[in-house]
């Protein structure tokens, strides 16, 4: 826990706030796909900590390292942060959670993001690039005014391909109706994205239906971000019981966000479309065929296998 | 030549604790993540979450939503089960030097007893045990066991049966009409104390979709919204029972709250959703208490407990 101060705001777009906050000690330690929980509010009104991944960090030698969030205004907790200027006192708490692991040899990655949630992208791409891998990158939003940061999209990424719902920017559409395309032109070893859900869905089951690792950031709803509280979980497949006695327990994990995510293997999370009552979860997951992922459960992203071993 | 600081030890019950301030079940897990913020050998106690006689898996997502004040919440008591407590949890709590209340649950008496004997036998260097009755009671058309005061009392009586040498706590729901009812009914079916309260029942809806904000519609709202629901409780139970020994909880963030219930009657108070916003809440509201017990030249917070001023109004 500590307190950072903020040394810039400006805006993205239309839509987008940035805050840069000097955070030496985040700064120094976090990982790409890591994230800070910040308190949105003096006094007891809003209380709980909203998550941010971090977008951006600038390492300045251990004592004035700055790390860099985005978001749009949503509520009354991005209302507060978007109303603070330079020298504002910030709590915060991390870097949490588990961020994305890097391949282990050089290899192709293909980063997806939708809208805001390309966040943690950026600081990915910095990372990748650094350790000598290629970099591609699809960016995509509901329009050019929603699109994030396109700039440095293009500048981090040998490839960079653009998708606007309404055609406002680059190709009209998804980024899923030009993923495949893409990973082929690319030769993608490993897939990573962050963005709304049905987009991890969709990319996930492309990426699995190729054996290309897929690794997604989710951005869940967090009471504590440190793993106390419960709330942020997502429900993961679990590897079919050996035993024949399946009660429910068997089959669905809620992970937590927080500590063990917010990076997940895309295979293994059961998407929003199937959570309905547990009974047609079950019955989904029942037959012995199940598609689990790529991973066991108990794999941590940290062991990632290198691509295309 | 300095004073060393006063001591926040205070007896509950039978139990000598370090300090009155404990952190609330389901707030700090069994320690683990919330040890890199606090020293837990410091706590008064950590009720850790609720265990069950097998792996509950939860309810679905999302489970928690923002509320004025506080928030809403309804996880379903996810937790491993009774077995990995015993043998994952309690020895390292214990190592940590931690003062360990366990907090069982069940949907059923008898899953109550089987946890409870699990315990007895495999639970030694356990404090306490707080007993979770705000469960849907299966043999009752899933009512709360705390929301009846003969199911209150079989729960507690059952459980004492099993564990008649260790202080138990049966955690009482605000959402009764006669909390002291209730409390009696815990009290006859052998409970050595009481804790209260649960979370408050509350729901919240979107307006834009028109769904529930949470998935299993209704949930419990803790934070400080509800302290004063919790005052009121404990007021009206110390009043009722003036020597049962209770644990106050509900709305709790800093020393001035924990003050506030120990007036109204808490012996100890717990810390819950504050945890949530700030992991150090229970070590900041420590040192808070030790201020204040300077500020008015205490030796003995004992003082405080039921000390409410009446008298005047």
């Amino acid at each position: 826990m500590s307190m950072g101060e903020v040394l810039s705001h400006k805006k993205y777009g239309e839509h987008y706030h940035s805050l840069t906050i000097v955070a030496p000690e985040i700064g120094e330690k976090v990982k790409p796909g890591q994230f800070v929980n910040i308190r949105c509010g003096a006094g007891r009104s809003n209380i709980i900590r909203r998550p941010f991944s971090v977008f951006r960090v600038h390492k300045r030698g251990g004592w004035a390292s700055t790390i860099e969030i985005v978001f749009d205004v949503q509520g009354p907790g991005t209302e507060y942060l978007s109303h603070l200027r330079g020298h504002a006192s910030v709590d915060l708490l991390g870097p949490l959670g588990r961020g994305f692991a890097l391949p282990k040899r050089r290899a192709h990655c293909l980063l997806v993001g939708g809208g805001i949630g390309a966040a943690p992208l950026f600081f990915l791409a910095d990372e990748l690039r650094n350790e000598g891998h290629r970099v591609d990158v699809i960016l995509g939003a509901r329009s050019t005014g929603l699109l994030l940061n396109q700039i440095d999209a293009r500048r981090v990424s040998s490839i960079c391909r653009i998708t606007t719902e309404d055609g406002s920017a680059g190709d009209t559409g998804r980024v899923t109706d030009i993923l495949v395309e893409t990973m082929e032109k690319c030769e993608t070893e490993v897939i990573y994205s962050c963005g709304p859900h049905p987009m991890l869905e969709a990319v996930s089951e492309i990426a699995v239906e190729r054996k290309i690792p897929i690794q997604v950031a989710v951005e869940e709803l967090m009471g504590c971000g440190y793993g106390v509280c419960m709330t942020c979980v997502m429900p993961l497949r679990k590897a079919p019981p050996k035993s024949s006695k399946s009660g429910d327990e068997d089959l669905i994990h809620y992970a937590r966000s927080c500590t063990e995510g917010p990076v997940f293997n895309g295979g293994q999370v059961i998407w929003d479309g199937a959570t309905g009552p547990l009974e047609a979860v079950q019955a989904e997951l029942a037959p012995a065929g199940v598609a689990v992922g790529q991973h066991g459960l108990e794999d941590p992203p940290d062991e990632h296998p290198p691509p295309g071993n | 030549m300095t004073t060393p600081p006063p001591s926040l030890a205070v007896e509950l019950g039978g139990l000598t604790l370090k300090s009155p301030i404990l952190v609330a079940s389901g707030t700090f897990g069994a320690g683990r993540e919330g040890s890199a913020f606090v020293d837990l050998s410091k706590l008064g106690g950590i009720i850790v979450k609720s265990m069950t006689l097998v792996p509950w898996k939860g309810k679905a997502p999302p489970r928690m939503c923002e509320t004025p004040s506080g928030m809403l919440n309804a996880i379903g008591i996810q937790n491993k089960g009774i077995d990995h407590f015993l043998s994952d949890d309690l020895p390292w709590l214990l190592k940590k030097d931690a003062t360990v209340f366990a907090s069982i649950a069940g949907n059923t008496v008898e899953e109550f007893v089987k946890v409870a004997d699990k315990l007895r036998t495999g639970g030694r260097g356990i404090a306490a045990v707080e007993v979770n009755i705000s469960c849907p009671n299966l043999e009752d058309k899933n009512n709360m066991f705390s929301h009846s005061e003969e199911s209150t009392a079989a729960v507690v009586n059952a459980v004492k049966k099993s564990l008649p040498r260790v202080p138990l706590f049966p955690k009482l729901s605000p959402n009764v009409t006669s909390l002291s009812a209730i409390a009696g009914a815990a009290l006859e079916g052998g409970a050595d104390g009481l804790s209260l309260i649960n979370t408050a029942m509350g729901m919240a809806i979107d307006v834009e979709s028109r769904r529930p904000k949470l998935a299993g519609t209704t949930g419990g709202l803790s934070g400080p919204a509800i302290r004063p629901i919790a005052v009121r409780a404990i007021h009206e139970v110390h009043t009722a029972f003036p020597d049962v020994p209770l644990i106050g909880q509900g709305g709790v963030s800093d020393a001035t709250d924990v003050l506030e219930l120990m007036l109204a009657g808490a012996t100890a108070v717990a810390i819950g959703t504050a945890n949530f916003v700030n992991p150090r809440a229970t070590f900041e509201a420590a040192a808070g208490l030790v201020d204040y017990m300077k500020r008015h030249r205490m030796a003995d917070l004992q003082e405080v407990i039921g000390g409410v001023r009446l008298e005047d109004r």
